[in-house]
């Protein structure tokens, strides 16, 4: 751990950063998001198998900061999310300093030790276990055992159902959502300064956590999402009601991939797949 | 006793909701009017400046409110009032569409079209199209029944409406 660390003091003393966004071990063992301010600060950052947080969704809050750079210590698959929001102009290149982790894979559940039972299905179709770009990288990567990918076998049951028993199962999963919106909080695309849900006049969307409800809440959270996901699975994580939230979303981006050969948070200078058009976009569908 | 006077068990009227560009869909349904053209009259139109204004929380919203169908109309590529809305619309009904379909609701409920102003003809045979397959495929049922509002046995028997 001692490399990050160093890595981190010596971005806050040397002005390179106004401070970092991290994660720091509870005295359960677990890890936290963290966030920096002082050189003493520093030595509280730590980062292990059980980083599960993507600290991306933080950076929102410093948004309009003006002095200094934020820094931020990112995973591979975190850093998708940044490269997506700077793709969408939400943060600027030069306002990061991006501390870049070798990954090694991370938990799913932080009680238990680091297993292949044990590690996100995420780490599975992950990349790579180097960040794409950074200002600095830290920790070694090392090897581990891939897990199985089980949303990848529930996303094939699903297709081979028909549209009734399609509508029944996302029905009998939307009747647990409980509205809580932990999967728009957590979600580093979700960025609204007003979302939908919120606005009253007109209601688009019902607020009590009926069926119909529940369904509309999340097709639109899906369709907002589509084509931006970067697939870091948080809105699983954090669902109470552990409905498989990423699917829905996974299957926005193979779209997005099969019909227009994109995929977001890949490259931080292309424009983003529903901001633009194309005139040949297929359209064998409308009569 | 609406059931009873229109003896709707036994025949069944899907109700198509259809949005529809003011520029070009809406002018060319107004054409199959005065052109006295005979159509199917189960769609109800909803006039929005530009395909682009859809929203794809409209469409879930009329499924909501009981349609059986919905249809998506606009301007032809490159006629756009707007020049390019339709380009943008046509991109997100891509992804929409298919979303739908995973989720359980397939795309013969959900319809698009390009209808230019002086296709009157064109907008009575994709209404009359529409409304065929919507009919075959029944009343959407499986999705009323998600809009019953929350069950509260214990509060029904009070005499609460709820």
């Amino acid at each position: 751990m001692n490399g990050l660390n160093e890595v981190c003091r010596e971005a806050i003393s040397g002005n390179k950063a106004a401070l970092i966004i991290g994660y720091t071990e509870d005295k359960h063992h677990h890890l936290k998001p963290f966030i920096a301010h002082t050189e003493a600060d520093t030595d509280k950052l730590t980062y292990n198998h059980n980083a599960v947080n993507n600290l991306a969704v933080y950076l929102h809050r410093f948004r309009n900061r003006t002095e200094g750079r934020i820094g931020i210590v990112v995973k591979p698959c975190d850093l998708k999310a940044i490269t997506a929001l700077i793709q969408e102009n939400r943060v600027k290149r030069d306002d990061l300093y991006v501390i870049g982790v070798n990954c090694s894979g991370v938990v799913k559940d932080q009680n238990k030790e680091f297993s292949k039972e044990n590690t996100q299905i995420k780490c599975k179709t992950c990349a790579g276990k180097t960040p794409a770009w950074y200002d600095v990288v830290v920790e070694e990567s090392v090897e581990f055992e891939l897990p199985e990918d089980n949303n990848a076998l529930l996303m094939k049951q699903i297709e081979e159902m028909s549209a009734e028993e399609r509508l029944e199962f996302w029905n009998s999963e939307f009747e647990k959502c409980i509205k809580c919106y932990a999967c728009r909080e957590v979600c580093p695309m979700c960025y609204c300064d007003q979302c939908i849900v919120d606005k009253t006049e007109p209601r688009w969307i019902e607020s009590s956590a009926t069926n119909r409800a529940n369904f509309a809440w999340n097709m639109i959270r899906a369709f907002h999402q589509a084509g931006r996901c970067i697939g870091c699975g948080e809105c699983d994580r954090v669902c109470p009601a552990d409905i498989p939230l990423s699917l829905l979303n996974r299957k926005m981006g193979m779209v997005a991939f099969k019909e227009f050969g994109y995929r977001h948070g890949t490259d931080m200078n292309a424009p983003t797949l529903i901001g633009t058009f194309s005139t040949s976009d297929h359209e064998e569908f409308i009569r | 006793m609406l059931l009873q006077r229109y003896n709707m068990e036994e025949k069944f009227e899907p109700k198509i909701a259809a949005f529809v560009c003011n520029w070009c869909t809406y002018t060319g349904a107004d054409l199959a009017g005065t052109s006295r053209l005979k159509q199917q009259p189960n769609a109800r139109l909803i006039r929005v400046p530009c395909t682009g204004r859809i929203d794809p929380v409209f469409i879930i919203k009329a499924f909501e409110s009981g349609a059986d169908g919905v249809l998506v109309s606009g301007c032809h590529p490159g006629d756009c009032h707007y020049n390019a809305g339709n380009f943008h619309a046509r991109r997100r009904w891509i992804m929409f569409r298919e979303l739908l379909e995973f989720a359980g609701i397939d795309s013969s409920r959900l319809h698009f079209s390009w209808v230019s102003a002086s296709e009157g003809k064109k907008w009575v045979d994709v209404i009359d199209g529409v409304t065929e397959t919507v009919r075959k495929k029944g009343p959407f049922d499986q999705y009323r029944k998600m809009s019953r509002k929350i069950e509260l046995p214990e509060l029904e028997e009070e005499g609460v409406e709820i």
